[in-house]
């Protein structure tokens, strides 16, 4: 927009070859910088291709000799592979759908209806996104997993649980992830900039809120549910450390904890687990390519926060 | 008709809340109660075992009194920073500058640009893992036999130089958002008085752009002074503590020593904390400082 424009030859300015020049340098470097971002897909994708006895053999660049047997070990050997995948696939889509209501409830009220205490808790909520998430991450572990109090709080003959006892049940990952701070504030200004003629019309044909949110409000913010929804499920499909806490046996790992342990237990066998790391890359790209618009804008819109 | 107003405004305070509590609930317990619950066990001597015992600040000298703190944690976690935030934000910037250009193919570099980004934390760091292994690729390309991993003078600029390169996809995209909000008016009222490229670029995209950077460099410092995944994965912290960091140390007291140190750990996220929270302070002065034409 401004600088390629500006550097196109005028009186008394550098001649043409050099901007042919500049052209090119700066086409070059673009062409390099593609590279390196596809470079550690590609050479995953090759070597993932080759028998695990070649994996740091030459060539590097084709898969040679090739194979399909580390697929083969993946889906049929290692019955756990399989079953990452679907817990993953299950606790991203619960940790999605939840999210993505409970954000859009929130952000809903928060942009339309009177409460007291509103704006106290708007601003509470935009400070909590500033806050760095491992000063809560003991607590919240306690919490999920064996209490704040151990053996809870004794009232009377009431024993009253401090935690959810939720250690290496898929709901301990998903629990925590249920809402958020920055969706609540990402739909709060969208509805606040939501014409709100459609939402009137229907409370005087008598509709109460809840019947106007759920058959008007939410299916025509479609879009800004599937911007903020496929945020979310990136981020619970590829999280770490939190599940990493949480889940404790093989069978309840997701796909990334369970790359992780499967590269510790069988380390000679790495182009199985960089065949079994593509489960974990492909469905995001299949979806990136699929809403690329949508998911520019997602990000786009995290970085609006401020102006 | 004051009764009925107040009733209605009754009912909508209460359909309000109801349409908050599942957010506000989960808000209250793993943020609120958290937070209170974590300064409080800092104050701790807490091994999961017997009840937390209350030692006071005993624990946060503890913290203060660890090497592994003050020689590798400490001076690490702000290396890294130091070394990958201004990187990752000028790096990003450029990508988004370039993307912001008429050029050819132009979706097809924002596409491929942001490709490193959608790979998971776990999933590139195994990768690269792989790519800096003794016979890995990156040797066999550039005929070096380094064990990049394994030693510790290597070992951290690798998962900085693969963060900063996972991290200027997303970046790039904030960055080129912010860009196409600058309103062309400008530039051309720039272009008639005569501003060349870099005036422009130094004149006016850098001060329109404040908030975004403001934005781009508070999450960065925010993400890398948390930095663990990579770390946790590739290096475990070692070799040598070269690659500890203070998020992997709270890490390592509470959930992986044979002695559970969950007061000590709590502290030290409480100091994590404060640190960011200065850092972010600092920074918001030095970018809203710099240059009195703020227009914000």
């Amino acid at each position: 927009m401004t600088t390629l424009s500006t550097t196109s030859p005028r009186p008394g300015e550098a001649p043409v070859v050099l901007d042919q020049v500049r052209k090119g340098i700066f086409y070059a470097l673009l062409f390099f910088w593609a590279v390196l971002s596809i470079a550690p897909l590609y050479f995953t994708l090759v070597f993932s291709l080759k028998p695990v006895a070649n994996a740091y053999t030459p060539p590097i660049w084709w898969p040679i000799p090739f194979t399909l047997e580390n697929y083969q070990t993946i889906l049929q050997t290692f019955e756990l592979f399989p079953r990452w995948v679907m817990n993953s696939v299950v606790i991203s889509i619960t940790i999605t759908i939840f999210r993505v209501l409970f954000c859009a409830m929130a952000g809903y009220a928060f942009a339309r209806i009177e409460f007291p205490l509103k704006n106290f808790l708007f601003n509470l909520l935009l400070v909590s996104m500033m806050m760095p998430g491992v000063v809560t991450l003991i607590p919240s572990f306690l919490i999920i997993g064996p209490g704040l109090i151990r053996g809870g709080i004794q009232l009377g003959n009431l024993t009253l649980p401090t935690g959810f006892n939720l250690l290496d049940s898929p709901w301990g990952v998903i629990v925590p992830g249920m809402a958020d701070a920055f969706g609540v504030f990402m739909m709060t200004q969208f509805y606040k900039s939501f014409p709100k003629e459609l939402e009137e019309a229907a409370m005087m044909d008598g509709s109460g809120r809840w019947g106007t949110f759920f058959r008007i409000v939410l299916p025509i913010s479609q879009t800004q549910l599937l911007t903020l929804g496929l945020l979310t499920f990136q981020g619970a499909w590829n999280s770490f450390m939190w599940p990493l806490l949480v889940l404790r046996t093989p069978e309840n790992f997701t796909l990334p904890i369970g790359l992780q342990w499967f590269r510790g237990e069988y380390y000679t066998l790495y182009s199985v687990v960089l065949a079994g790391s593509l489960f974990n890359t492909l469905p995001m790209l299949i979806i990136f390519f699929a809403f690329q618009k949508y998911f520019i804008r997602s990000i786009a819109s995290t970085g609006s926060k401020e102006g | 008709m004051a009764a009925s107003g107040n009733a209605r405004k009754v009912s909508e305070a209460i359909t309000g809340y109801l349409f908050i509590s599942p957010w506000l609930i989960l808000f209250t317990i793993f943020s609120l109660i958290s937070l209170g619950y974590a300064v409080y066990l800092s104050f701790t001597s807490y091994n999961l075992l017997k009840p937390p015992q209350f030692i006071g600040l005993e624990s946060y000298r503890r913290v203060l009194e660890e090497d592994l703190f003050l020689q590798k944690a400490l001076p690490n976690t702000f290396k890294y920073v130091l070394i990958v935030v201004p990187i990752q934000t000028i790096l990003s910037l450029v990508l988004a500058f370039a993307m912001d250009q008429k050029l050819r193919f132009r979706r097809f570099f924002r596409t491929i640009f942001y490709l490193p980004s959608v790979t998971s934390s776990v999933v590139i760091s195994l990768i690269f893992i792989w790519i800096f292994a003794p016979q890995g690729i990156f040797n066999q390309i550039m005929g070096l036999s380094v064990n990049w991993l394994d030693d510790p003078r290597t070992a951290f600029y690798v998962i900085m130089g693969m963060n900063i390169f996972t991290t200027s996809g997303t970046l790039m995209l904030i960055f080129l958002a912010g860009l196409q909000d600058i309103s062309p008016s400008i530039y051309e009222a720039a272009q008639i008085d005569g501003a060349n490229g870099p005036q422009t670029f130094f004149y006016i995209t850098i001060p329109m752009l404040r908030p975004v950077i403001f934005f781009v460099v508070t999450v960065g410092v925010i993400g890398c002074f948390q930095v663990f995944d990579q770390i946790f994965v590739m290096t475990a912290g070692g070799p040598l503590d070269s690659t500890t960091t203070i998020t992997y140390l709270i890490y390592k007291w509470a959930f992986r020593d044979t002695t559970i140190k969950m007061g000590q750990a709590s502290a030290l996220a409480v100091i994590l904390t404060l640190i960011i929270l200065g850092v972010t302070i600092l920074q918001r002065r030095i970018i809203e400082g710099s240059g009195s034409s703020a227009e914000r």
